[in-house]
């Protein structure tokens, strides 16, 4: 997919010169990239023009109201905060805790398949099963978790606590993350040639100093592209695992800004705020994308 | 190795065995849960070894019923995933190989056009057009429908640009040899191209399958009629009890059973798996 | 069988760039002709042109009499062999050979017939039931020659079909192709950009430059009347001397000696072929003073190069020639190739 990039518009040295067939086998893809995608995206900008009245009556244009309302609601800031927060906890949980595995398993021999299976199937397990799992776990009244840590002295009680309610989210969807860059580092390191580590080691440096002067280096267009498609992950695959979890309470302390749409639109009927906030998020995955774009060419010539 | 150091390797396995228990962890609890019946939970504590009830409890469950308080059986919400997971994954390839096809092997008008248009859906994930996609499917009447449930989410960028790689790897003589051969589009496509796309549309498919069958938030937005619900879908409704405890052997069966399908087409081919999830990235 | 007529073919791309142009070329039923040329000279896109590949953009061809511009390359009835042979990989060898009999809707009995012979004429019998990845590049060669001979077309078109192969294979294969077209009698077009290929293989080459056609004829009239520079240096291994003279008065001045020379006076670029050279006595008449730079030793002969008034020149000379340091070398007068400025050959 990243490599489309650098070469966009490439075709055979030879075609087939038949002048609707192209059109009919794009077709089906158009016509649902138009009716489910382009068309719903338009709408969405169009609302957030617009304010319906508490009836649903009367609409009328607003301009950019709905945008300066929202900067002005301290919900919509508090929902900004707590993704950054869940995101940022989320990418480096479980980018550190895959490269950490990553490392060991590459020390491994004989037994790297066996390690590699059982460390890559949570990848097919659902955000809300994931959610649902954690759940459980951390259920004030019969989890294990909760059980293991009043004996520690720790009161947990995500449905009240805030901070409980966040550690909760961030372990249950980097939990589901981990197999993903696991894989990949496990790639990046297998690309990283023996004979550099062999160098270094004849030079004299020891396991630390050749994962920091070696190692890490190399690894950094892998951890890179993670860092975006976790980033990406974290604001807008997780809406389940928060929906099973917590509901993104309590009092709003882990409604990212995913989960506000849905709660905005659906459940508080609030369309123009909804799809102001749409339109927001849309441009935070154009700019995403747009990194993680530009990040191959640069790759390219790494 | 660079060096035999001996505590470096006690410690790599060391981590991931710890790792390996960490990911297996709530599954294996998840499991035990679904084992025992319902009187094991009002000790305080979950139980950490299987019990006896296995049998009941997935018998239960999958039947539906009063008793654990579903209205509609898993064995329906499996059939629903399913179904749709099998859409969803057959969708994608089949929408996505024919618009790769065209844009790699013909040239015509608005060919960019085309190209730019499948590129953006990379850029509007069904999260954040969740309220308007919602009212054409409502308008198309497609609510409670399979087809509600997975057309609005087969169009794919990734996909086509997959294809369209694999395209460009194979040698343009092949598609000459073809011509002079007498093939035309259609004979090409299903005789050369469908066929040296084999492995690539496999382990497609395996992600695309796991994509189709872990989808939450649609499927409760178009689904109100509980006979179309997805089993990841209605673990969540099993989980929302209001007054009462939840009935966690029931749940954890439920959640055991929703995650079994994806994660054994993950263990049975883990080697095409790996290869669709790193070539999907290129 | 059939003959191949180009009338002022050309090919220019929607960018303005010219391929080929002003192509013309008559190639008679059952000829053999070869398409050589340095790359970018255009011989693969004349190649293709008339395969069908490669839209026509200006002038017609014929295969047969019949004008096939606007045919597909299945309708034109011709076969093509690949550089990269261009088999169909999850195909065992007998379905890439029946697969554009099959898409031509032939009896299944006549497929079967036509792929046992085929596969009768080129030894590949035996595998038949093997896919093209278990075979050495040289049964690929053959499988994919196997294919076009079981179309049984008007035409074979070969597209550098050998240089894939190691050079030992390069000889072999060669000689099969052009055993194999003479007994079949199907005419053929070849590419090539190997000049020895194209020298022993070819009834008749035509050297392409530029887009072009520079010369057509016999590889041995080409080799001995280039009709340019070019041709003299891309055609003959060594390539032709090409030295500095002047006519001047009915003399040529050449290298220090005189030659009884034709034509106008003025400058004019002279060549001569390496086994052209002899070796002469310092004082006889048409001698050149030359000093011997190095010495090739080939076993059937020795390539000396010399410095004859400041030119490079090779001379071949047989296995076992004693060669000095400073020697005299001449030519006999009816060997030298006058060529003008432009070089243009200067009709003797």
């Amino acid at each position: 997919m990243r490599a489309f990039a650098t070469n966009k518009m490439q075709t055979k040295r030879t075609i087939f010169r038949n002048r609707w067939l192209p059109y009919l086998l794009l077709a089906p893809q158009l016509a649902v990239t138009l009716v489910f995608f382009l068309w719903p995206a338009g709408q969405a900008v169009w609302q957030s023009f617009l304010r319906e009245d508490a009836f649903g009556l009367k609409t009328t244009f607003v301009g950019l109201a709905n945008y300066t309302r929202l900067f002005d609601s301290p919900e919509y800031l508090n929902a900004l905060r707590v993704t950054l927060v869940f995101s940022v906890s989320t990418a480096a949980l479980a980018l550190l805790s895959a490269l950490l595995l990553a490392l060991a398993l590459d020390r491994t021999i004989r037994t790297t398949r066996l390690y590699t299976t059982l460390l890559v199937w949570p990848y097919a397990v659902a955000p809300a099963v994931a959610g649902v799992l954690w759940w459980f776990m951390f259920n004030p009244t019969i989890g294990i978790l909760p059980y293991l840590l009043e004996g520690l002295g720790y009161d947990w009680n995500h449905a009240l606590n805030k901070g409980d309610a966040m550690a909760l989210v961030i372990i249950a969807a980097s939990w589901k993350q981990i197999s993903y860059n696991f894989l990949f580092f496990v790639a990046g390191l297998q690309s990283i040639p023996a004979s550099l580590r062999e160098a270094a080691a004849i030079d004299g440096a020891g396991p630390v100093k050749r994962f920091f002067t070696i190692t890490l280096p190399l690894l950094s267009p892998t951890t890179f592209f993670l860092l975006v498609v976790t980033v990406v992950y974290t604001m807008f695959d997780t809406f389940p695992v928060i929906d099973a979890t917590t509901g993104g309470g309590p009092a709003q302390g882990t409604t990212i800004l995913v989960y506000k749409v849905y709660d905005d639109g659906f459940i508080g009927l609030n369309l123009g705020s909804s799809a102001a906030q749409s339109v927001i998020l849309m441009g935070i995955v154009i700019v995403l994308t747009v990194i993680q774009f530009r990040y191959v060419e640069r790759r390219v010539t790494y | 190795m660079v060096e035999n150091q001996r505590w470096l390797d006690v410690l790599a396995h060391l981590t991931l065995i710890l790792g390996v228990a960490v990911v297996a962890l709530p599954v294996y609890l998840a499991f035990v849960a679904s084992t025992h019946d319902p009187s094991a939970f009002v000790s305080g504590l979950i139980p950490l070894l299987p019990g006896d009830a296995m049998g009941e409890t997935y018998a239960a469950v999958l039947e539906g019923g009063v008793k654990s308080q579903m209205s509609v059986p898993i064995l329906l919400m499996l059939k629903n995933s399913l179904i749709v997971a099998l859409l969803i994954a057959f969708g994608k390839i089949v929408i996505s190989i024919l618009s790769a096809y065209a844009i790699v092997y013909f040239r015509f008008p608005f060919r960019q056009l085309a190209f730019w248009m499948i590129f953006i859906t990379l850029m509007l994930p069904v999260e954040v057009r969740i309220v308007p996609t919602f009212k054409v499917v409502a308008d198309l009447g497609l609510l409670n429908s399979y087809a509600g449930l997975s057309v609005p989410l087969i169009a794919s960028a990734t996909a086509t640009f997959l294809f369209r790689q694999v395209f460009l790897t194979i040698p343009d003589e092949l598609m000459e040899a073809a011509r002079i051969d007498g093939a035309g589009p259609f004979r090409f496509f299903r005789d050369v191209l469908l066929p040296l796309s084999r492995t690539n549309i496999a382990a497609l498919f395996v992600i695309l399958f796991i994509y189709g069958w872990n989808q939450y938030l649609w499927p409760i937005l178009v689904t109100t009629d509980e006979g179309f619900t997805t089993i990841v879908a209605g673990i969540k409704r099993m989980a929302d009890v209001v007054d009462s405890e939840p009935l966690w052997n029931y749940i954890m069966a439920t959640a055991v059973l929703a995650m079994m399908p994806p994660v054994l087409v993950v263990i049975a081919m883990q080697r095409l798996f790996v290869k669709g999830l790193v070539e999907t990235e290129k | 069988m059939a003959a191949i007529t180009i009338e002022n073919l050309g090919k220019t791309y929607a960018g303005g760039a010219t391929a080929v142009t002003g192509i013309d070329l008559d190639i008679r039923d059952g000829e053999f002709v070869v398409l050589v040329g340095p790359s970018g000279c255009g011989k693969s896109t004349l190649l293709r042109m008339i395969a069908g590949l490669e839209e026509i953009t200006e002038g017609t061809v014929r295969i047969g009499g019949r004008e096939v511009n606007r045919l597909e390359p299945a309708e034109r009835d011709i076969a093509m062999v690949f550089q990269n042979y261009a088999l169909y990989p999850h195909m065992t060898v007998r379905q890439n050979l029946s697969y554009g009999l099959k898409n031509r809707r032939m009896a299944r009995a006549e497929i079967t017939r036509r792929v046992d012979e085929a596969a009768r004429i080129l030894e590949i019998g035996q595998y038949l039931d093997r896919r093209p990845r278990a075979l050495s590049g040289g049964q690929r060669q053959r499988v994919a020659m196997g294919r076009a001979i079981v179309r049984e077309p008007a035409a074979f078109l070969f597209d550098e079909p050998l240089s894939n192969l190691d050079a030992k294979l390069r000889v072999t294969m060669r000689g099969e192709i052009r055993a194999l077209q003479r007994r079949l009698g199907t005419t053929s077009v070849y590419v090539t950009h190997d000049q020895l290929e194209a020298m022993t293989m070819a009834d008749r080459l035509v050297v392409l430059r530029g887009g072009r056609i520079e010369q057509v004829g016999t590889p041995l009239d080409v080799y001995r009347n280039p009709v340019s520079t070019f041709v003299a240096q891309f055609i003959g291994s060594p390539s032709m001397n090409l030295l500095p003279g002047v006519i001047d008065g009915g003399t040529l001045r050449l290298g220090g000696a005189r030659f009884a020379g034709t034509g106008a006076a003025g400058p004019v670029t002279v060549g001569i072929r390496a086994e052209d050279l002899t070796i002469a006595r310092p004082d006889a008449e048409g001698a050149m003073a030359a000093q011997l730079l190095t010495v090739e030793e080939l076993g059937s002969q020795r390539l000396g190069y010399f410095d004859i008034a400041g030119e490079r020149v090779v001379a071949a000379f047989p296995a076992g020639q004693v060669l000095r340091t400073d020697m005299a070398l001449t030519v006999s007068p009816a060997r030298l190739h006058l060529f003008d400025t432009s070089g243009c050959r200067i009709a003797a």
